[in-house]
């Protein structure tokens, strides 16, 4: 029956009940602390999906002979090198990006999502599977970002703005709420919390209706 | 810059969880008992205290006249993964009574954010070595403060009708937003 339920959930609803961010509690530091506006979240989605797919691959590719007493060093080694990239990279091409989100680009390498995936999933499977396998973690944990920062940001200045990082021009700015009406409280870490907890309390209470016979998932870590 | 205002700023008004957000994870997985929230919050101080002080020496040591700044962020990290692992054997082999209650946390530690934030930090602010010391005391002090009291506080959490929706990890986030509203007003502090 639960298999039946699984193949109806479909895309979507992975997305939301499989999340990384809001259903496992995965990676969360970063998640607060950069999604006040999608500028932000947007730059450090991208670098996780750069580092989440190359480190999957690159773990994939070692998963044989990797002597097992030594595995997570050897993976922290891979994971910091990429991160080191990446960071040079956004600090060459965008730096106004690598200003915004400063020492949480470093802080990748300690992202539990990266060191969990290469632990959980591409330790074990192919090469081809693993890079499947980050993409379609990275873009759930961007999402994840995404939809903190979309909040953050219409409640937090009442403007809904996209700048290009590469020479600093916007790409579009709306305002959504009139002048006056804005709640600064949720671009300070107050709101992040407060944001966060509604989030998901929103997927707790989707995942109950989905089956309620199954328990409510408790944060892995 | 002021070594005791330092110290307060780093402890209480820059709060590693509270304004910073790092080391959410331990916060939320082990603040559910008192008991352990102080072994964690101890490790954590000794590890952070200890893989600061090694990373600034090594920076300024080894990478600076090499002139391999570069790779702070690789050698850091292996040297922080190296120093738990020496740790969790050190304590294993000298106080075994030690090693059955901090066990579980130690292997932890190493994913913990706040570890290499406080390493990398302490070289971005360009400190001394004595203003290293002082942080590297003061924020893992201002992590375990906050996990005590918050553990403290999901404790009674407990025996409190909460809506489904809510009950276990949201819930403590909503409890924390109202803690980081608590301690923004000490900003005037300083």
């Amino acid at each position: 029956m639960s298999e039946n339920k699984e193949k109806k959930q479909g895309f979507f609803s992975q997305l939301l009940t499989q999340n990384p961010v809001f259903g496992l509690y995965l990676g969360i530091c970063s998640t607060l602390a950069i999604t006040t506006t999608i500028n932000n979240a947007l730059g450090m989605g991208i670098a996780v999906v750069f580092v989440l797919v190359l480190s999957n691959i690159l773990v994939s590719c070692v998963r044989n002979i990797t002597p097992e007493d030594i595995h997570i060093p050897v993976y922290i080694v891979i994971i910091a090198t990429l991160v080191t990239i990446a960071g040079m990279l956004i600090q060459a091409f965008t730096p106004s990006l690598y200003q915004a989100l400063g020492a949480f680009i470093d802080l990748i390498v300690v992202n539990c999502i990266i060191l969990g995936r290469a632990e959980a999933f591409a330790s074990k499977n192919t090469v081809g599977a693993s890079a499947k396998d980050g993409l379609m973690m990275g873009i759930s944990y961007t999402l994840g970002l995404l939809a903190m920062s979309l909040i953050r940001q219409i409640l937090g200045t009442g403007v809904l703005s996209l700048d290009n990082p590469f020479n600093n021009t916007q790409i579009f700015a709306l305002r959504l709420l009139p002048e006056g009406f804005e709640i600064p409280l949720f671009t300070t870490p107050t709101g992040a919390f407060l944001t966060f907890a509604c989030i998901a309390a929103a997927i707790a209470a989707y995942n109950n209706s989905l089956n309620e016979e199954k328990p409510i998932k408790k944060g892995a870590k | 810059m002021n070594l005791f205002t330092l110290f307060i700023s780093a402890m209480l008004i820059n709060n590693i969880i509270l304004s910073k957000f790092l080391g959410m994870c331990p916060f939320m997985g082990v603040s559910t008992k008192m008991d352990s929230a102080v072994g964690m919050g101890l490790a954590v101080i000794f590890v952070i205290f200890g893989a600061s002080i090694l990373s600034w020496l090594l920076y300024y040591f080894v990478l600076v006249p090499l002139g391999l700044e570069y790779m702070e962020l690789i050698c850091f990290i292996l040297l922080i993964a190296a120093f738990v692992q020496f740790v969790e054997m050190f304590i294993k082999k000298t106080s075994p009574a030690l090693y059955k209650q901090l066990g579980i946390y130690l292997p932890l530690i190493t994913t913990n954010c706040a570890v290499l934030y406080v390493a990398m930090d302490n070289i971005t602010q360009e400190y001394n070595l004595i203003e290293t010391i002082v942080n590297s005391i003061a924020v893992p002090a201002g992590f375990m403060l906050m996990l005590c009291i918050f553990a403290t506080m999901r404790e009674r959490l407990n025996a409190n009708d909460v809506p489904k929706a809510f009950q276990g990890n949201p819930i403590a986030f909503v409890v924390a937003a109202i803690m980081a509203i608590a301690f923004s007003s000490l900003a005037g502090l300083v």
